[in-house]
């Protein structure tokens, strides 16, 4: 099974590299950019078939080690 | 006094801060490779300085989990004084030793500098060889020591004279919040900083400012 882990980062808590990067857009000529976050994205696959049961593992994961709560937030999307 | 310090794949600080050990202590500390699950009985265990797994993920993020980092937990928990250093204090965090976050510098770039350091509160393990706001020099090299926490942390941190060090003088170099350098755990005998005190302790390195940390250790176990 496929799944699809987004880290980002909490509301609040200073992004300089969204920053840097809503700067650069805006250099580009852009227009219109109310803010702009960057986060990541990990992919896993796993041998598990049943999706309650991967999420829960993934949850787990993520508390453990993907992301770190203090500052960020994770989203688990079952991709198949 | 017996010293332990931890070696991590991309650490790169551990022969300065192993010198510094030896050089204030007498005693050349045991280097402890990060897979071992049991560290030596010292009186205290460091994290040294570099970029642990090349910084993938989080900073610290992966060394935070190791087999050694299990055992320093225990180990801090039964009340032996641990220093982490730059990675070291970022490994700390991600630990959950200590509280918050070092996020990325706030201008976004790497910093290899002298800073001043106002020394906040003198009456811990570390800093006790110090004067209470004593400004002393200490050199900063990272990218990744803007730190955070949230509002009540903060205010926990601060309310109970768990900041340490402080960036003085105007020399925050990297939007830290209130101008932290190092903090303290709730017990006093874990403390995490970005600056190096290791590398402020002889002629050669120009200054001694940072001799004060490892004799404040060294005395208070004596105490």
């Amino acid at each position: 099974m496929k799944v699809r882990v987004t880290i980002t980062l909490k509301a609040g808590v200073l992004d300089p590299q969204g920053k840097a990067i809503e700067g650069a857009l805006r250099g580009l000529g852009f227009a219109g950019i109310d803010g702009a976050r960057q986060g990541k994205i990990v992919d896993l696959t796993l041998a598990e078939t049943d999706k309650d049961k991967a999420r829960a593992t993934v949850a787990d994961m993520c508390e453990k080690l993907l992301a770190n709560t203090v500052i960020e937030n994770y989203d688990i999307a079952i991709l198949g | 006094m017996r010293s332990a310090v931890v070696l991590f794949p991309g650490s790169n600080r551990d022969h300065d801060m192993v010198k510094a050990l030896h050089s204030v202590t007498g005693i050349k500390p045991t280097v402890v490779w990060h897979q071992d699950a049991t560290l030596p009985d010292v009186d205290l265990i460091v994290l040294p300085g570099g970029f642990s797994y090349g910084d993938y993920l989080r900073c610290g993020a992966i060394a935070a989990r190791s087999p050694a980092m299990l055992d320093v937990a225990r180990k801090a928990k039964a009340g032996v004084r641990v220093l982490g250093v730059c990675n070291g204090f970022q490994i700390l965090t991600e630990a959950g030793l200590l509280p918050g976050a070092l996020m990325r510098n706030a201008h976004l770039r790497f910093v290899c500098k002298e800073v001043k350091l106002e020394v906040t509160n003198n009456d811990t393990d570390f800093t006790r060889a110090y004067a209470k706001g004593q400004v002393i020099r200490c050199p900063v090299a990272h990218h990744d020591g803007n730190y955070f926490a949230d509002p009540e942390t903060l205010a926990r941190l601060e309310g109970d004279g768990r900041v340490a060090f402080r960036y003085a003088e105007g020399t925050n170099p990297n939007g830290s919040i209130n101008d932290i350098a190092g903090i303290l755990n709730e017990a006093g005998n874990v403390l995490g900083m970005m600056p190096h005190p290791e590398n402020l302790i002889e002629a050669l390195h120009g200054g001694f400012d940072g001799r004060g940390l490892f004799e404040s250790v060294a005395t208070s176990l004596a105490a």
